[in-house]
């Protein structure tokens, strides 16, 4: 597969179990190599965000951010927290041990970790799971205003109403294959016109069926 | 590699609970084995009902014992329990209360004395045992035996410094005492003087012959039973007990205590503490965010090592001068005692690394760590002699690739002097710290996978 994003673009990877979703993201982490091909970057690290929250549950929201502040060799470490308390909205929970907060503000830190690299690129595997809807509507508030301000966001994810709500591109895998590239109007068209007799269904069960069509 | 030391300290302390049971559960495993191995088998409690008179003395060849001496050596032997009957003494041993219960009849001192004199009786004690329970009734017999063994023999050596007086008798003369008063004796040197002065008197002939036989009998008499003296009195103890040392010295059994509380305690904390905080990287997910170009894989190996290191080091001193409380330690070995903990700690932290590289989860590691230092510590205080040469040989190999035994070793070198070098300790401590972290680095390649 080949695909680009742009800055301040969100891409949405879905697709089924087993598409290849958390492997793509961690190839382009450069956590695993990939068999061929090849991965370039922009201006700018890459943020890595993994599935479940990488962080020390037994310190607190402070010294988790400043442990990896230092460990990235910030000039000014404290500075780097304040502003990542800041973007969070945790500042005022910055001295709570991390396995007191809830699911959703544990993803927060998790999240402003992986940008404490200040990362042109950002890399989300399947951020919202476990989260209530309230949580999700602010983590992707949160998400949206990263990509705002021209950080690219890739993000993979099973729901496909969220990514359709948040994603600007889909990038739709099944079996490590690249199945549809594009924004989400144009996915539903693929839809309606590969597999008309769901059509009228909601978008996710069409979805399915495509998928079905397409053999996977 | 220091904000991650610090990191691991911020969350040991935040787990009072877990450092509290992770430094006091080694402390008091290494304070228990170490008085366990420092101190023999209790002494087996037996009752004793001592029927011999008071005033009654043990007599052999001119030394005598009275009876409450006897009892006082038994009671060194045993843990004594008086009793006033032989109800009493069955009823304890039926109970349990008692292993055994030993009986001194009223006569034992006269049959005792009777064996130096010319109708010599049996001496006899009497031991009643529950045989319901063949462990302790092993016990007893073998202590009982013992006892009697060595009772025997301080017997036996008297008897036969009384039977050599006899022979001396028949041989030189003197006086015999019978019944108060004495019987004189001529012997066999002084008859065959008499005889040899008699001899020319008398005329050839058959009479002369005779008496010339007698002469000879009692010459021969004399001179070979002078050789049976020291032949009578080797009949006590036929063979002696020449104990030489080879192979080195042994370290005091105290010093050697100390070293085994030390060992376990650096043990436990190293091993647990390091493969616990390597598999807590994995649990919380830390591990591949950090090893993503923020640290490398050895940096946090040797963060972990160091971890293991510093944590022991701190409480095995601190045990250590705790332990000077009741026992001297050379603190002018001090340098030796740092070169010991800390090539050590950094083996055993090594080998904790690898643990923890081998297992998803903090309990599991925790179990592993458990599984595989509790039975190797035992193995390396396993003395030789005890099992069988083959088995001695696969424990020697076993022990000999965890750093347990060399770390115990040069714990024993380093807190006494005349222990052995502590420089092959060391080497070997090294080599296994090496080999231990290359396993780690492999066994860490699966931790980077997501």
């Amino acid at each position: 597969m080949s695909f680009e994003a742009e800055p301040g673009e969100l891409v949405a990877v879905i697709g089924p179990n087993g598409a290849g979703k958390t492997t793509l993201l961690s190839i382009l982490a450069g956590i695993q190599a990939a068999d061929g091909g090849e991965v370039q970057t922009g201006d700018g690290a890459v943020g890595w965000v993994p599935q479940q929250a990488a962080l020390y549950r037994r310190l607190t929201v402070e010294e988790n951010l400043l442990l990896f502040a230092r460990l990235e060799k910030h000039e000014d470490p404290q500075a780097s927290v304040e502003e990542m308390l800041e973007l969070t909205g945790l500042g005022e929970r910055r001295g709570e041990i991390v396995a007191r907060l809830s699911g959703g503000n544990q993803q927060r830190i998790n999240i402003a970790i992986g940008l404490l690299s200040r990362p042109g690129v950002l890399l989300l595997d399947e951020p919202s799971v476990g989260l209530d809807p309230r949580q999700r509507a602010r983590l992707w508030e949160f998400v949206s205003a990263l990509a705002g301000r021209g950080t690219s966001v890739i993000f993979s994810t099973h729901d496909i109403q969220e990514a359709e709500r948040y994603g600007d591109r889909m990038l739709v895998l099944a079996d490590g294959e690249a199945l549809f590239d594009g924004p989400a109007d144009e996915l539903r068209e693929a839809v309606r016109t590969e597999a008309p007799e769901a059509a009228d269904r909601d978008f996710e069960t069409a979805f399915v069926a495509y998928l079905q069509h397409r053999g996977h | 590699m220091r904000w991650l030391l610090l990191k691991d300290l911020q969350i040991l302390r935040r787990s009072p609970l877990q450092a509290a049971l992770l430094i006091v559960y080694p402390v008091l495993i290494a304070i228990l084995v170490g008085l366990a191995v420092s101190r023999g088998p209790e002494k087996p409690r037996v009752a004793l009902l001592n029927e011999v008179p008071q005033n009654a003395r043990v007599s052999l060849s001119g030394k005598k014992l009275s009876s409450a001496n006897v009892q006082r050596r038994i009671c060194g032997k045993v843990e004594c329990v008086h009793v006033d009957s032989r109800d009493e003494a069955r009823a304890k041993v039926e109970s349990g209360d008692v292993l055994a219960a030993l009986i001194l009849p009223e006569n034992l001192v006269n049959k005792i004395n009777s064996l130096s004199t010319l109708s010599p009786g049996v001496p006899h004690v009497e031991v009643l045992v529950n045989e319901s329970d063949p462990l302790k009734a092993g016990i007893v017999d073998d202590k009982i035996e013992a006892l009697l063994a060595q009772a025997n023999l301080t017997l036996a050596k008297r008897i036969a410094v009384e039977g050599g007086r006899y022979l001396n008798l028949v041989i030189k003369g003197g006086t015999l005492p019978v019944l108060g008063g004495g019987v004189d004796i001529l012997g066999l040197e002084a008859s065959a003087r008499i005889l040899e002065a008699i001899e020319p008197a008398l005329e050839d002939g058959a009479l002369r012959q005779a008496l010339s036989q007698v002469t000879q009998f009692a010459e021969e008499a004399s001179e070979n039973l002078d050789i049976a003296g020291p032949l009578i009195q080797r009949l006590a103890q036929p063979i002696a007990v020449k104990k030489v040392a080879v192979g080195g010295s042994s370290p005091p059994l105290e010093t050697f205590a100390i070293a085994v509380a030390a060992t376990f305690t650096l043990a436990f904390i190293a091993v647990l503490l390091v493969a616990g905080s390597l598999a807590l990287e994995r649990e919380e997910n830390a591990f591949p965010r950090l090893t993503r170009g923020l640290v490398s894989s050895e940096a946090l190996l040797g963060e972990k090592v160091l971890l293991g290191v510093v944590v022991g080091l701190i409480v095995t001193l601190l045990m250590l001068a705790g332990l000077t409380i009741f026992v001297p330690l050379e603190w002018g070995r001090f340098g030796l005692w740092l070169a010991a903990i800390v090539v050590g700690g950094a083996s055993l932290a090594a080998a904790g690394a690898a643990l923890g590289a081998a297992a998803r989860e903090v309990r599991a590691v925790s179990l592993l760590a458990f599984m595989v230092t509790l039975p190797v510590a035992f193995l390396s205080l396993v003395p030789s002699g005890t099992v069988g040469t083959g088995l001695f040989e696969v424990i020697k190999v076993i022990t000999a690739l965890f750093p347990f035994k060399p770390t115990l070793d040069a714990m024993t070198s380093a807190l006494e002097a005349g222990n052995g070098g502590i420089g092959g300790p060391l080497l070997h401590l090294a080599i296994l710290a090496v080999a231990y972290t290359a396993i780690a680095r492999v066994a860490l390649r699966r931790f980077a996978r997501v």
